[in-house]
């Protein structure tokens, strides 16, 4: 082993076997093939099928499972197989059609068509020829935690997930009193994964301390950023995590109800998120005097009707409450003051924390405070999942350190851009976050220090623009984005995002003037400064903050009439 | 409901909130802790913009012009922040003046600058604040676009339009419907710049909208505007603006009409109670009836047959001719006088006069006898008076409120928009009693459809609940009332189980809603027509006395009882006397002391027995001993049970005299026809249903010759030989201030100066009476008293021949017999023809579609209507308004009464519906 992986990887890898009965079922190999929403567009569904014909027809005594994915999105289909002997064999680039010569290798004893070992147990000849998983830098730079599971357990079975040490972070915070999680939160210096970064443990305190006769937790699952799909990835291959997050965090506050809010346009996350809460509440996770202790909890998926802003906070817990008086007759954002830890959801103090941050809280229990620290800068601990997606060699999810630069993040994880391109800058946090130039790519990403340069962490989408992409049409593409997901209430959102389109346009179109750009910063800074809720504050970011790294593009546009990537059809490209 | 709505109106309602000093500007301001930071602003002169933002509306910050700097919260918009103590603001500095500039130089970006066309120009909003930042076509920054978007522009409903290129998205409409109205109808549509206003579906025409404007009432632009009426107008084309008193419904909205050229060119509702601005469908919507080509002009006599025209002299010698000539030959008791609880309380108080003193009768009577005489009784035996106990307004904060017999929403909409907003915004309880599915029963907590007149037997059967579980105020019933033992004998009988027999009630509904109520703290009973309709009305407003007083839910704030009025006077007309048995100020005429007291007033000797209630006229005259009939204002051969019999005894009279505004189905058979004013053409005051003595003011001129009431009265009065030299209305009303005690400090000056003063009020200092039996009930010996009750079988059960009940009743569009509705242009193309509504398998049943025409008879008579297929009603059930006069429906009902009230049986009637033979044409029309 080149490179050892993460404690917490080892930990399931030996859990895994320990629990050999529950992951084998008494066959003799496990077959796992990973199958997501993203993935099924790659025919993993089918793959999955071809898999167990084919072991069916050839009479082999294997158990085929269907797992998550394991966020190595560039080389899907995965396949993994593993025998009793310590032999872990990862496929990859796997298609229906090349399902039986994978078998035909594997069960020949050879080790070609390997794409990687987990473990190497000696059942395949050659196996030292190929490398571990850990070694390969996509996978082998990352600190998983909230995404050590995914790809190895079987989503739709508690026993594995138990198996593997989960629902130990749920046993573990019951045997505490609510104000104990909570201090072991607060010292965790976690902080709200949904973008803003809010400190969690503090977060939890205020609604612990709120009154109410009933408390609310809501776990937002409104994942909607163009390029990020790290929950959805989450729910749908391990989604227990988030329970168990869900039920700790109920227990610390009071909260005897909670909700999922998912999107409607995901329904394998909302089905999955379904029966695991189905089988929590079967384990006795959910329902009345969870564990025998005095704490009932109980989860409900709510199905958003897809608008964008409903995953704004206010708005949706007007969706939950199916209320949409006052606002504008539908659900729209409100403003707060009141916060939701204070008067939330049926005006009762409500938790509201995002898919990863329950996830994360699921592992801090699960590992224990001092390795939850073990990682992450002075003021933000952990990790965070981020998404690569744009033009970027290897595209996934992948959960690094809080604190991590681009650059490693970009150029050794992801394998930096394309050949025959030069990387031009990052979007960060998608439609509400910044484009940041190569000149930062050597900063420490975490929320300050995002904020300081105009982007936000966001929900963790990176998407990476190379040479060949107009930075003003990059710009342009996130604010049309906005533009038609306002939801049209206030003035400066509703109006102002439409103007600065319009002027984006104009510039793209060759129309724009220097006037113009000074236009757009200055109603820029409007819309930032009024808007009423987090979408308007934050649309204006990729205008913003490509106008300040990237001023000089813009001038050629206007001043020149010139697009130096080619992507404006009416200006000149040289 | 949302959480803003609720934290408004937690700090909207909490009055022991502490005084706290804030800094705005630098300056020191007192305000209540929680209180909004706008209002406070404003009210203390600074004058923070905001177009989103009303004083009645949930604040949500949309327009975020009036955002401001708060120490230590950074940018936050007034409206929607809440003031805390040692506040530091900072409203105006040149960042957030810029910022607004800004904003509204978006919004005008938006915005269909169409001001030199617009109605709207003068009074609008935003091109106020476009004027006071100055923002001309050369400085604004934003080029306008709402061209580019192509905003839709609705006008399919009948009274208003919608011009999305005018609209700001301030939802205050939105708002406006769903908090103000509890209706819900409006809501955006699409996303960002796409966004608009929508009414249901998406047509405003065929949405659930009825029309009563409260959008345009609180639209800061042009953008929801009323159909013109007769001519467009802006608000400084218009001569004059008078605030005056509506002339439908007892609930005496104040309203603003704006008169240019002699014509009400537009209505407004007028900020203050009851209303609070708003008004209903007819109330904003219904007036062109006023200029109505066929209003009465001249004074008409029957020559030959004929009605032909005269001058007032002529008329009046006839009148005083003919009454002479009648009180000598068969003695004043064969005079009766019917008044209207339309006129003003000083032509009531006159008419009563006139039928006493000069007359020498007591045959004088107003339409209440058809609908509230049993509450008069019924409510003095309990409480000691007939009248409501509290203010409409304070149902917005009662816990529970039980709806009896009445269809509010239809009926008294601003009342049902107070209930409305006690359960959408302050999650009261809402018990519904009534045997239709009424809008409002569709938001009850519980809705007893009970078989038509079994309201005692149910009644008795929660207060049996109540008592059994202990849920009574035993406190309350100790030390305030009387006779509950003898009410607890006879209640227990009525286990559930028997009621439910009765009723048809299931008997977990009884003791959900008996448990409901028993629990209120807050409880308000609110009732109308179903109620007192009956021939056992009296005992029906009894059994509700009785649960208000075995609740203590009597005496105190948003408690009590509310007896709608249907008459914008009905309250005012009993109180002036307009009644056989009572004087003025509820004097009883058989009592000596009481006569004395008027006799010295009036200068002569007055009659002291009884006289004759309105069905007891009719059969008076039918027995031939009245021969002259005076009637002002009142439509008794459409209005009256068993029509048939009513119009023969029309055509018996001698002499019939008719005083209206139109020439009505009654006029048609009077001798003599006198021309009005109506409402809206004279001055004086009416007593809405809360006892709030409201400026009646003259907004336009009568027609022709048509003259007030009051003028008419005493011209035949002076004629008659009896002094009478009132130089104005308000000449009478210092009149009836020395002579009615609970009137005494509601003099001219102060309904002159606005006030809306509630009786009792006996000094001109008095403040006037909020809430009623705070202290004590004015029973003689200040107790309530329980009067127990038995259920008594309607007289006339369907049967086999007649197998439906027929329950008729008005509709939110149209106004009794039709005389004043059934003239607008607006509210005819909401409801234009006859109807009857059945329930859906009922027309299955019976083979009948959709809009068909059909034959309704009863034992009476018959009518042909148009047959509407509704789940408001039950099986077995059907349901007709009386305002056509091509469809009669009291044709059908029955010519029975309350024993003690007089009040006709209006709501039940056995009949049977076929199809209408193919002979009869397109026309609904009676037989």
């Amino acid at each position: 082993m080149l490179r050892s992986p993460t404690t917490s990887e080892y930990e399931v890898i030996e859990r895994f076997y320990r629990a050999k009965d529950v992951m084998f079922g008494g066959h003799d190999y496990r077959i796992t093939v990973g199958v997501s929403t993203c993935s099924m567009a790659k025919g993993a569904h089918l793959v999955l099928k071809k898999v167990e014909e084919e072991v069916a027809r050839r009479g082999i005594n294997a158990r085929v499972v269907r797992v998550g994915c394991n966020g190595m999105c560039f080389s899907e289909n995965m396949v993994e197989i593993i025998d009793h002997e310590g032999s872990w064999a990862v496929y990859a680039y796997v298609t229906p059609e090349r399902v039986s010569r994978m078998l035909d290798g594997y069960f020949s004893g050879s080790s070609r068509g390997v794409f990687a070992f987990r473990v190497k147990g000696g059942s395949l000849m050659d196996e030292e020829r190929v490398p571990y998983i850990y070694e390969i830098p996509f996978y082998g730079k990352q600190v998983r935690r909230v995404l050590r599971f995914m790809g190895i357990v079987n989503p739709l079975s508690i026993e594995e997930y138990e198996a593997l040490g989960g629902y130990s972070g749920l046993k573990r915070a019951l045997r505490l009193t609510p104000d104990e999680v909570i201090d072991i939160v607060i010292r965790s210096k976690l902080r709200g994964r949904g973008g803003a970064g809010f400190p969690t443990g503090l977060k939890w305190k205020l609604v612990r301390e709120a009154k109410g006769d009933v408390k609310y937790l809501i776990c937002n699952a409104d994942e909607g950023d163009p390029g990020a799909f790290m929950n959805r990835l989450t729910a749908e291959g391990n989604p227990h995590i988030i329970i168990e997050g869900m039920i700790i965090a109920a227990y610390a506050v009071g909260a005897s109800k909670g909700f999922v809010f998912v999107r409607a346009e995901k329904p394998l996350m909302a089905d999955m998120l379904a029966r695991a809460i189905e089988q929590a509440r079967d384990k006795g996770y959910l329902g009345r005097e969870i564990l025998r202790r005095d704490f009932d909890f109980d989860i409900e998926v709510i199905l958003s009707a897809g608008a964008f802003v409903c995953g704004e906070e206010t708005a949706m817990i007007a969706a939950i409450e199916g209320a949409a008086t006052a606002r504008g007759g539908r659900c729209s954002p409100t403003p707060r003051p009141p916060y939701p830890a204070e008067k939330g959801l049926f005006y009762k103090p409500t938790l509201v924390n995002n898919v990863e941050t329950y996830a994360q809280v699921a592992y801090l229990f699960q590992a224990g405070l001092e390795d939850f620290i073990s990682v992450g800068t002075e003021n933000s601990k952990g990790t965070k999942v981020f998404c690569l997606a744009g033009s970027i060699r290897y595209t996934g999810a992948v959960e690094v350190p809080i604190g991590i630069t681009l650059r490693e993040l970009i150029f050794e994880i992801g394998g930096g851009v394309p050949k025959g391109r030069r990387f031009k800058a990052v979007q960060i946090g998608g439609p509400s976050g910044g484009c940041l130039p190569k000149a930062y790519i050597d900063y420490p990403l975490d929320y300050e220090q995002l904020k300081s340069l105009g982007a936000i962490m966001g929900s963790g989408g990176i998407i990476v623009i190379d040479d060949k992409s107009c930075i003003v049409d990059v710009a342009r593409y996130f604010l049309k984005f906005t533009v038609t997901e306002s939801c049209g209430q206030c003035t400066p959102c509703r109006i102002g995002l439409r103007h600065m389109l319009e002027i984006m346009n104009r510039i793209t179109e060759g129309k724009g003037t220097e006037e113009d750009l000074i236009r757009l910063e200055r109603l820029g800074n409007v819309i930032a400064k009024t808007s009423l809720c987090g979408l308007g504050k934050t649309a204006p970011n990729p205008v913003l903050t490509t106008l300040r790294y990237f001023r000089e593009e813009y001038e050629e546009h206007v001043k020149q009439r010139k697009c130096r990537a080619g992507k404006c059809m009416k200006l000149r490209a040289r | 409901m949302s959480e803003v709505n609720k934290r408004y109106m937690e700090a909207m309602t909490d009055s022991s909130r502490d005084m706290v000093t804030i800094i705005i500007d630098g300056r020191m301001i007192k305000a209540r802790r929680g209180e909004n930071l706008l209002a406070v602003a404003r009210r203390n002169g600074i004058d923070i913009p905001g177009l989103c933002y009303h004083e009645r509306l949930t604040p949500i910050g949309s327009c975020r012009l009036c955002i401001v700097k708060v120490k230590g919260k950074g940018i936050v918009t007034a409206c929607t922040t809440f003031v805390e103590d040692g506040m530091e603001v900072v409203a105006f500095d040149d960042e957030l003046e810029e910022m607004r500039r800004d904003l509204l130089d978006l919004l005008l970006s938006e915005h269909n600058c169409d001001c030199m066309t617009c109605d709207k120009n003068g009074e609008c909003e935003l091109q106020d604040l476009a004027y006071r930042y100055g923002l001309t076509s050369e400085v604004r920054t934003y080029p306008s676009i709402w061209g580019k978007i192509k905003p839709p522009k609705d006008d399919s409903s009948p009274v208003l339009v919608y011009d999305a290129s005018k609209c700001i998205k301030c939802q205050r409409c939105i708002r406006a419907c769903s908090e103000i109205q509890g209706k819900g109808i409006l809501s955006l549509v699409n996303r960002g710049i796409m966004t608009y206003v929508t009414a249901g579906l998406g047509i405003w025409g065929e949405s659930e909208c009825d029309g009563c404007g409260e959008c345009i009432q609180v639209c800061p632009t042009g953008a929801l505007m009323e159909k013109p009426v007769f001519t467009r107008v802006r608000i400084f084309d218009v001569d004059k603006r008078v605030i005056s008193t509506c002339a439908y419904c007892g609930v005496g909205c104040q309203l603003e009409f704006w008169v240019k050229g002699g014509k009400i060119v537009k209505v407004r509702g007028h900020n203050g109670p009851p209303n609070y601005g708003s008004t209903c469908v007819k109330g904003r919507f219904g007036w062109d009836w006023v200029h109505s080509p066929e209003r009465l002009r001249r004074p008409l006599i029957r020559k030959g047959g004929n009605l032909v025209e005269v001058d007032w002299e002529e008329a009046i010698n006839y009148v005083v001719k003919r009454l002479k000539e009648i009180k000598e030959k068969y003695g004043p008791d064969s005079i009766a006088g019917l008044a209207s609880s339309k006129c003003t309380n000083e032509e009531n108080y006159l008419f009563q006069k006139f039928m006493r003193a000069v007359i020498g009768t007591n045959n004088i009577d107003n339409c209440a006898r058809l609908c509230h005489a049993p509450s008069v009784i019924g409510l003095k035996m309990a409480f000691g008076t007939g009248a409501q106990s509290n203010t409409f307004e304070e149902l917005q904060y009662s816990d529970v409120i039980m709806v009896i017999g009445s269809n509010t929403t239809e009926n008294h909409p601003i009342v049902a928009s107070y209930i409305k907003r006690a359960v959408l915004l302050n999650g009261a309880k809402l018990i519904v009693i009534d045997p239709r599915r009424t809008d409002l029963a569709k938001m009850a907590t519980v809705h007893l459809m009970l078989k038509p007149g079994t309201d005692v037997a149910l009644l008795n059967g929660m207060a049996h609940v109540i008592v059994s579980e202990g849920l009574y105020d035993e406190e309350f019933i100790r030390t305030r009332t009387e006779g509950f033992d003898e009410f607890l004998r006879v209640i227990d009988n009525y286990t559930p189980e028997l009621v439910e027999g009765i009723t048809g009630v299931p008997k977990r509904d009884i003791v959900k809603a008996a448990r409901l109520w028993g629990k209120a703290k807050r409880g308000a009973i609110v009732y109308a027509m179903g109620v007192t309709q009956h021939i056992f009305g009296i005992n029906n407003v009894l059994a509700i006395a009785n649960l208000l007083l075995l609740t203590g839910n009597i005496g105190r704030g948003s408690t009590g009882i509310y007896p709608l009025r249907g008459q914008n006077n009905v309250q005012g007309a009993c109180d002036m006397g307009t009644l056989p048995d009572y004087l003025p100020g509820y004097k009883e005429v058989s009592d000596p002391k009481a006569r004395e007291f008027f006799e010295k007033a009036w200068g002569v000797e007055l009659p002291d027995r009884p006289g004759l209630t309105i069905p007891e006229v009719i059969s008076a005259i039918l027995e031939g001993k009245v021969k002259a009939l005076y009637a002002i204002g009142v439509n008794i051969a459409l209005s009256c049970a068993d029509r048939k019999r009513v119009i023969e005894a029309l055509k018996k009279l001698e002499l019939l005299i008719c005083q209206d505004i139109f020439l009505t189905e009654t006029c048609k058979y009077a001798h003599v026809i006198l021309p009005a004013a109506s409402l809206l053409e004279k001055e004086g005051t009416v007593t809405n249903g809360e006892r709030r003595v409201l400026l009646v003011n003259k907004v336009i001129d009568p027609p022709g010759d048509a003259k007030p009431d009051w003028e008419i009265i005493q011209m035949i009065a002076k004629g008659m030989g009896y002094e009478m030299s009132y130089e104005d209305v308000w000449d009478i009303l210092r009149e009836i201030n020395k002579l009615v005690p609970s009137y005494a400090g509601i003099t001219p000056e102060r309904i002159l100066r606005g006030e809306g003063v509630q009786w009792p009020c006996p000094t001109p200092e008095h403040p006037g009476t909020r809430i009623l039996y705070e202290d004590a009930f004015l029973t003689r010996n200040g107790l309530g008293r329980f009067h127990p009750v038995d259920y008594i079988p309607p007289p006339e059960l369907p049967d086999e021949e007649y197998p439906f009940v027929l329950i008729t009743g008005r509709i939110l569009y149209h106004y009794h017999t039709g005389t004043m509705s059934r003239r607008s242009k607006a509210l005819n193309e909401f409801s234009r023809e006859p109807m009857m509504l059945m329930n859906p398998s009922d027309m299955v049943k019976l083979g009948i579609s959709e809009g068909e025409l059909v034959k309704v008879s009863s034992r009476r008579g018959s009518i042909i209507v148009k047959a509407i297929s509704s789940i408001k009603v039950a099986e077995g059930c059907v349901f007709i308004p009386f305002h056509y006069s091509e469809a009669p429906v009291n044709e059908l009902t029955l010519y029975m009464y309350d024993p003690k009230a007089k009040v006709p049986g209006f709501k039940i009637a056995a009949v049977r519906v076929e199809k209408a033979p193919s002979a009869m044409g397109g026309e609904a029309h009676a037989e």
